[in-house]
């Protein structure tokens, strides 16, 4: 069971560098927020699965939804902040 | 139990893939956001349902519950308002033809 989530977490790991590509490349600065915003998720997913991995499910929940909740008020902050500065690129 | 563990995980990172190859390949921003809110949400419900499955106490798989309830509800708000930010500026939507700059 451990050698399963260990998998599932790299694999998670291994498609986030799509998401990191995506920041490096744009072409439009919503693009690299889209990019930050589902590299967040990816990685409250990774935490759960670390927590899974070392039998400590029961601390890592709560940093995840920390987590989560972060990297949503900071993707919305930064799609108003875009807007209103009108910034494309 | 394990099975069915397993088979939250395969089902959740097939998802994910997708979401990912979206992100790689679709042709602008409106789709590719599109790819993420959908695909990503129900790779992340599945992941954690089988991180649940597998949690031996009650609690636990309850605050996972609630990470995967508020996922749900706030990955597709994220994206809605990039969506509407980048509508608002005029930020230009793919109509077929041939980026100019490539």
């Amino acid at each position: 069971m451990t050698a399963l989530f260990l998998a599932a977490a790299l694999a998670l790991l291994l498609l986030a560098l799509v998401y990191v590509h995506r920041i490096a490349v744009g072409p439009t600065v919503f693009d690299r927020i889209l990019g930050v915003n589902a590299f967040g998720t990816t990685t409250t997913v990774v935490l759960l699965l670390t927590g899974a991995v070392f039998d400590r499910v029961d601390m890592f929940v709560d940093i995840s939804l920390g987590y989560a909740i972060l990297s949503f008020v900071g993707s919305l902050a930064a799609a108003r902040y875009f807007e209103r500065t009108r910034t494309q690129r | 139990m394990s099975a069915l563990v397993g088979a939250c995980l395969a089902a959740g990172l097939f998802f994910h893939g997708v979401a990912a190859l979206g992100v790689l390949r679709m042709p602008d921003f409106y789709t590719r956001l599109h790819a993420v809110s959908k695909a990503e949400t129900l790779g992340v419900v599945l992941t954690l349902a089988g991180v649940a499955a597998a949690s031996d106490s009650v609690l636990t798989a309850v605050k996972i519950a609630f990470v995967a309830m508020f996922l749900f509800l706030a990955n597709p708000t994220a994206t809605h308002a990039l969506g509407r930010a980048a509508f608002r500026l005029g930020v230009p939507p793919w109509t077929g033809e041939p980026e100019p700059d490539r």
